[in-house]
């Protein structure tokens, strides 16, 4: 309990500090220490999960499921905040959105990390939603922080797509709680996720299913799934490149961890009706046109985080899928990608943030030759590249494995649509990639200071993630699958 | 509360949120900025009086303070800052010129009947006379959308979103007794802040397009993609060397 509080209070603390702090310098690296803070309360919290089970409790509940998203959410914080700290010092330098855009950026860095975690510990369906807007508002003013047209653009279409669609979201929360009146004695506890799974057979199907769809929209709204996703290339592309990182590592995920949350109750509530798998085939469906569309526009992309930001889609696509599969290898290979894809994207976000300060433009065709001019930068975009698109040693490559052999399984024909998806996304990310990476650098191109530690360790991870998974992390992504589909893989 | 009063409150709490219904549809085709922002505040006063009234049937006393909440935030606070916002945008004599109005209202109706028929598996289980405003919280909600899809203006827009969360609202209220109490002061600590936060984007976008009609924001489509690179994407730095 302890290690959950500091967890959840320690980004508090650091966004009201940073929210005064004037000087540029000592606030980049306090972000840094509240983040360690922060990994470190998480680690802890997840060591006491790993040993004694999970803690439930004061609206709370941390189990092998979300301790896992928490982890990775901490993490990602730590190496994202490591990597933002000289890079938006190099933006404060040339082009000065100014000091006060930088106290805002710092302050709503960790209240964006409180909203995540809060999200993912909590027990309360409706504390999930505010902390899901939260997170909606946290962020839609780092998407305008260079004030440029462009971004000011992006984040009022990113603020209003996200208000309406979580707007419905809460419409399907209302419901689930009206469902929950007729069941639950105490209406007090009628949101509480823990005592609704409990009773999920009791639940009336009809009021269910209907608030299920409202539900899907919404969260899925976030998770960035076609036809809701048009908000997230433009925030993705014209926010600052460590925000780039979080929203498409840990946003994304979040939103995913609520909406198969959700999924839990659903199927239990459908489970004597006569669809029992209404839930699963809407999720298999919004995935399935999400993962190609998603492929095919990644083709005609000409921003580079745009791009990227196409890629996450697909993959959120696929991971959606696999949920909405269900069945224990599917969902052990969804979790595991949850965890390859953020660590692989984030990297990637991190390793374009440099590659457009050498280039000085977001532009794919005049980002060239990355590999002579800083070898650092443009080796890990091509190593990076490899991961997302699923070359074999690394960790994208099992999971996308499992994934297809789980599809095989339940779904053959679905085999094909998913194999020729990945063909095209592959297609489309190295079409772009080859001259961004090799090729002539222009004339007077030149290396810019780079950390590149962040994108090192998590790129070391994904490949040890490929290459053999560890015991512990198998039980435990194990665990989580029984959570969720009630019977063991391994 | 004697048992003989009931059909009376009933009576009284339809009533109020067929009006709450009918300014949606003033908000909807309402041409003059800040007499949309009156229709506004007097939805959000005639939804704190459902709630009241509500709360006076079932005696579920934690819906006093979410109606007081609702009335604060919704009807007082929420119009004031609009108010302010308008006059600081001198906006306050602005008038929109609303293409095919006839159009929306029919969509408007339509959305109504969609709510009715989708909350028929709600309106049949046994439960407190209140669910009929279920299909209505509902259809407040989607004509909240439509004037959100359909209004180009910055401030229309955010009318609409707020009074999709008055339908959230409403719902909550009708279809149980209320929603958790950390939850209602969570959800209305959210609605505060995005209040703040559109205010501040209304001097972004004003600073950025000179209007506050928000169709002009279009660079970012997929097909102007080249138009625009053609003039370059930039990173802030290249920017910064245009501002000078």
């Amino acid at each position: 309990m302890i290690a959950l509080l500091i967890t959840l209070l320690a980004p508090v603390a650091g966004a009201l500090v940073l929210a005064v702090l004037r000087p540029l310098g000592p606030a980049g690296w306090l972000n840094v220490a509240v983040s360690t803070i922060t990994f470190g309360a998480a680690a802890w919290l997840t060591w006491t999960v790993a040993a004694s089970g999970e803690i439930a409790g004061y609206s709370f509940r941390v189990d092998d499921f979300n301790v896992y998203l928490v982890a990775l959410t901490a993490f990602i914080g730590l190496t994202t905040s490591i990597f933002s700290r000289p890079y938006m010092r190099h933006v404060c330098d040339t082009v000065l959105t100014r000091k006060r855009g930088m106290r805002v950026y710092h302050s709503m860095y960790q209240a964006f990390m409180f909203t995540m975690l809060l999200a993912l510990t909590t027990d309360n369906l409706g504390v999930l939603w505010v902390a899901v807007e939260g997170a909606t508002l946290a962020t839609v003013l780092l998407v305008s922080l260079y004030r440029t047209p462009e971004a000011v653009e992006a984040a009022w279409k990113y603020f209003i797509l996200c208000g309406v669609g979580i707007a419905l979201a809460l419409f399907g929360t209302v419901l689930t709680y009206f469902a929950a009146q007729h069941v639950v004695s105490d209406p007090s506890a009628g949101l509480t996720w823990s005592t609704l799974y409990r009773h999920a057979g009791h639940l009336e199907p009809a009021v269910m299913r209907l608030a299920f769809v409202f539900l899907l929209v919404g969260y899925g709204t976030k998770v960035g799934l076609v036809p809701m996703h048009q908000w997230l290339p433009d925030a993705h592309s014209e926010g600052p490149t460590p925000m780039s990182a979080v929203l498409s590592g840990l946003l994304l995920n979040v939103a995913l961890y609520a909406v198969v949350r959700l999924k839990m109750l659903v199927d239990g509530s459908l489970a004597a009706s006569a669809a029992p798998h209404l839930a699963g085939y809407l999720l298999m469906g919004f995935g399935l046109l999400s993962f190609l569309v998603a492929g095919l526009f990644l083709h005609r992309q000409r921003d580079i985080k745009r791009m990227f930001s196409y890629s996450s889609i697909e993959h959120m696509g696929l991971m959606t899928f696999a949920f909405g599969l269900g069945g224990p290898l599917a969902t052990f290979g969804a979790l595991l990608h949850m965890l390859v894809h953020s660590l692989t994207k984030s990297a990637i976000f991190v390793t374009v943030g440099h590659a457009a300060h050498i280039a000085g433009t977001q532009s794919i065709e005049r980002i060239r030759g990355l590999i002579r001019t800083q070898p650092a930068v443009g080796w890990s975009l091509l190593i990076a590249v490899s991961a997302i698109a699923g070359f074999p040693p690394f960790g994208v490559f099992t999971s996308e494995f499992l994934l297809l052999t789980a599809t095989m399984q339940a779904q053959p024909w679905l085999t094909v649509a998913l194999l020729s998806g990945l063909a095209i996304a592959f297609a489309g990310l190295f079409r772009h990639l080859h001259p961004m990476v090799y090729g002539a650098p222009p004339e007077g191109q030149k290396p810019v200071r780079a950390n590149m530690l962040p994108v090192a360790i998590h790129l070391a991870l994904v490949l040890w993630l490929g290459l053999a998974i560890p015991g512990f992390l198998a039980q435990w992504l194990d665990r989580a699958t029984e959570l969720i589909t009630g019977s063991h893989l391994l | 509360m004697s048992p003989t009063l009931l059909p009376l409150l009933q009576q009284i709490v339809l009533v109020l949120a067929a009006i709450v219904l009918f300014t949606s549809f003033v908000l909807l085709a309402q041409a003059r900025l800040v007499a949309a922002i009156h229709a506004f505040a007097w939805q959000g006063a005639l939804v704190a009086a459902v709630t009241t009234v509500v709360a006076a049937t079932g005696q579920t006393h934690h819906l006093y303070f979410s109606a007081l909440l609702t009335l604060v935030l919704k009807a007082l606070l929420i119009p004031w800052m609009l108010h302010r916002l308008t006059r600081r945008l001198a906006l306050d004599r602005h008038v929109e010129s609303l293409h095919r109005p006839a159009l929306v209202i029919m969509a408007a109706v339509a959305l109504v009947i969609f709510s009715y028929w989708l909350v028929l598996p709600i309106v049949q289980q046994e439960m407190t006379f209140t669910r009929n405003i279920v299909a209505i919280s509902l259809a407040v909600v989607l004509i909240g959308l439509l004037m959100m899809v359909f209004r180009q203006q910055a401030v229309a827009q955010v009318l609409g979103f707020m009074s999709m969360e008055n339908g959230l609202f409403l719902a909550a209220v009708s279809a149980t007794a209320g929603m958790p109490l950390v939850v209602e002061l969570g959800v209305a600590f959210d609605v505060l802040v995005a209040m703040v936060l559109f205010g501040v984007f209304f001097f972004q976008i004003r600073e950025s397009i000179d209007s506050l009609d928000v169709d002009r924001l279009n660079r970012l489509t997929e097909t102007a993609e080249e138009g625009i690179v053609a003039a370059g994407r930039t990173t802030p730095r290249a920017v910064a060397g245009e501002d000078g």
